[in-house]
C-alpha cells in the first residue's frame, strides 16, 4: 500500500498542478471572459466578479451553517450528553424564536441580493448593448457552415472588400458589426471583448465591440450549428488605427499578379479546376461566393476557420483532402498532380 | 401449448427481422459519406452522345446512382444547385433561359448518366460543360436532385423543406412525372 502510494504520489500531484495551470491559463487567454480587452468585456467581468464573490461567501456561510450542528450532534453522542440516546422533540419556544428571526432575516438577504444582481446585469447590458450613435466603422459579419464571411462595406464600392475568419479593429474606436447568416443560426463570441450576439438568417442584428488594447482576440461560434459548428473560430484582431488603416488599404488592392513561371501555372490551375466554383480571387475571372474570399489568404493567420495554421503544408494538405482535416465542410476533395498542387500552393502563398 | 410457442416466436423472429430490414432501409437513407469513392465515375465512358455509330448500335447500359436513396445527397445536390447556380438559368425547376427540370420532358435523356453526361460535357445552346470544374461525386449528388425534381427519385429521401421561399412545394411531395423524350423547342435554336 505505501509503495503503491509512494509510486502515484508524484504522479498525482503532477497531474493536479497540470489541471490547475491549464485552468489559470483558461483565465487569461485569448479566449476567456477573465481577460478583458474592452470596456463591454470590463463590464461583464466585473459583474462576473461580483456574483463569483457573493455566491462564493454564501456557499461558504452554508457548508458552516450544515456543519457545525451535524458536528456538534456527532460530539454530544460521543460524549454520551443531551438525550444522544434519544432524540428531545419537545418544543423549545425560544430556540423556535429564534430560529424564525434566522430564517426570514436569510430571505431578506436573498431578496436584497437578488435585486442588487437584477439592477446591476440590467444596467450592464444596458450599457453594453447601446450602439454609439457617432459615425463608426461598420463590419459585416456573415455566417456560414462553417465559417465566416466579413464584409468592410463602404460607401464607396471600390473601397469595399470582403475577407474571411479574420476581423481586423482599430485599437480604441467602437466598432459596430451587423451580423446575419447564410444557412442556420450561428452565434458570435469574442469573450475578451463582449459576449454573445447570435446570427440568425434572414434577419441582421447588431453589436459592437471595442478593444482597449491590440492583440488578437479568439471568438468561436457559440450557437451548436451543425457537424463542424466546433471547428467554426474566428480571430479579432485589434491594431492601433495607423496599422488598422494600413492593412484596409492593402486589402482593397485586387489580388498580386504572379510573379514566377509556378505562380503562373498556379494561377492556371486555380481558374481551370474546382476552386474556382465557389471562391473569389478579385482581380481574376474567379468571382463565386461560396467559399471564402481568397484575394489575401496569403495574409491570414489561421485557415479553415481558425483549425490549422496557415502554411504550405496545413493548405496542401487541407486543398488535397480537407474531409479527412474537418470532415462534412463544403470542400470536395481535389485530386491535382503533385506539379499543379506545388503551384497551386506557390501561387496561394503569395497572395498576400 | 408447444405449437402456440412456437407461433408466437415465429412472430417474435418475423417482427425482429421486419425491424431490422426497415433500420437497414433507414441507414442507407441517413448515410453521410463525406470521403467517398463516387459511383461509376466511369459511367460517363458507357454514354453514346450520338445515335450516328458505325456498326449495330450499342445499347446504354443503365447505370444507377445509389445517391437517389440518401436524403443527405440530394438535400446536398439542392444546395449545389443553387451554389453552382444552376438556378440561374433553370429557376430552381421551372425554367426560364434554360428548359425546365421539374416536368416530363427530356431533351436529352432522364437516365442517371444522362443528366451526368450533360452537366460534365455540356450541350449545345447554352448547357455549359463542367468537366474538371465539380467533383464527380457532386455531380451525382446534383444529377440525383434533378431527378427529384419530377418525383423520380424515392419521396422517403427527397428534400422536404427548401432553405428559402420557394413557390412550389418540395420534392418530396412532387407527383412523379413519366418522363418523355423531347426535343429542343423551336425557340431555343440558335438562329
Amino acid at each position: 500500500m505505501s509503495t503503491r502510494s509512494r509510486h502515484f504520489g508524484p504522479y498525482l500531484l503532477r497531474a493536479w498542478a497540470a489541471a490547475m495551470v491549464s485552468l489559470l491559463t483558461g483565465c487569461t487567454g485569448v479566449q476567456s471572459v477573465l481577460n478583458p480587452a474592452g470596456p463591454q468585456a470590463g463590464r461583464i467581468s466585473r459583474i462576473w466578479w461580483l456574483m463569483f464573490t457573493v455566491c462564493l461567501v454564501i456557499q461558504v456561510l452554508i457548508i458552516v451553517f450544515v456543519s457545525v450542528p451535524a458536528l456538534r450532534r456527532e460530539r454530544d453522542a460521543a460524549s454520551g450528553q443531551n438525550g444522544a440516546t434519544r432524540p428531545n422533540l419537545d418544543p423549545e419556544p425560544n430556540a423556535e424564536r429564534r430560529m424564525t428571526h434566522v430564517v426570514l432575516g436569510a430571505v431578506a438577504a436573498t431578496v436584497v441580493i437578488l435585486f442588487v444582481f437584477l439592477v446591476d446585469s440590467f444596467l450592464i447590458g444596458r450599457s453594453i448593448s447601446s450602439v454609439p450613435s457617432r459615425n463608426p466603422l461598420t463590419i459585416k459579419v456573415i455566417g456560414h457552415q462553417w465559417w465566416w464571411e466579413v464584409n468592410y462595406d463602404n460607401p464607396v464600392a471600390a473601397r469595399s472588400f470582403t475577407t474571411a475568419n479574420e476581423i481586423h479593429i482599430p485599437v480604441g474606436q467602437p466598432v459596430v458589426l451587423k451580423l446575419t447568416s447564410q444557412d442556420v443560426i450561428h452565434s458570435f463570441w469574442a469573450p475578451n471583448l463582449h459576449g454573445k450576439k447570435d446570427l440568425v438568417p434572414g434577419h441582421e442584428s447588431t453589436t459592437w465591440l471595442q478593444a482597449d488594447k491590440a492583440g488578437i482576440f479568439r471568438g468561436q461560434c457559440a450557437e451548436f450549428c451543425g457537424h463542424q459548428h466546433a471547428h467554426m473560430a474566428f480571430a479579432v484582431v485589434a491594431e492601433p488605427p495607423e496599422q488598422f488603416y494600413a492593412w484596409y488599404e492593402g486589402q482593397i488592392r485586387p489580388a498580386v499578379q504572379p510573379a514566377s513561371e509556378a505562380q503562373q501555372r498556379g494561377r492556371r490551375v486555380f481558374l481551370s479546376s474546382a476552386c474556382v466554383m465557389c471562391h473569389t480571387i478579385q482581380g481574376t475571372p474567379a468571382g463565386a461566393t461560396v467559399g471564402p474570399n481568397l484575394t489575401h489568404v496569403g495574409s491570414r493567420n489561421t485557415i479553415a476557420a481558425g483549425t490549422l495554421a496557415n502554411n504550405r503544408g496545413n493548405l496542401g494538405g487541407w486543398v488535397t483532402d480537407s474531409q479527412e482535416i474537418k470532415p462534412g465542410n463544403r470542400m470536395p476533395p481535389n485530386l491535382l498532380s503533385p506539379e499543379d498542387l506545388q503551384a497551386l500552393l506557390d501561387y496561394l502563398e503569395s497572395l498576400k | 401449448m408447444m405449437r402456440l410457442a412456437r407461433s408466437s416466436i415465429m412472430k417474435v423472429y418475423a417482427v425482429s427481422a421486419m425491424a431490422l430490414m426497415l433500420a437497414s432501409a433507414s441507414c442507407k437513407r441517413e448515410e453521410r459519406g463525406f470521403r467517398v469513392s463516387p459511383p461509376a465515375s466511369r459511367a460517363i465512358e458507357t454514354i453514346t452522345l450520338s445515335e450516328l455509330q458505325p456498326g449495330s448500335r450499342l445499347p446504354n447500359v443503365p447505370v444507377k446512382n445509389g445517391y437517389e436513396e440518401n436524403a443527405y445527397a440530394l438535400s446536398e445536390g439542392k444546395r449545389l444547385f443553387d451554389a453552382f447556380n444552376c438556378s440561374g438559368c433553370h429557376f430552381h425547376g421551372g425554367g426560364g433561359i434554360g428548359p425546365p427540370l421539374m416536368d416530363d420532358e427530356w431533351i436529352y435523356g432522364s437516365e442517371p448518366a444522362n443528366i451526368f453526361a450533360t452537366i460534365l460535357e455540356g450541350r449545345p445552346n447554352g448547357m455549359p460543360s463542367f468537366r474538371g470544374k465539380i467533383a464527380d461525386y457532386q455531380v451525382w449528388q446534383l444529377a440525383a436532385y434533378v431527378r427529384s425534381m419530377s418525383g423520380l427519385v424515392s419521396s422517403l429521401a427527397a428534400p422536404g423543406r427548401s432553405d428559402h421561399m420557394q413557390a412550389t412545394p418540395p420534392e418530396q411531395s412532387k407527383k412523379p412525372e413519366q418522363p418523355k423524350e423531347s426535343s429542343i423547342p423551336k425557340s431555343a435554336e440558335r438562329p
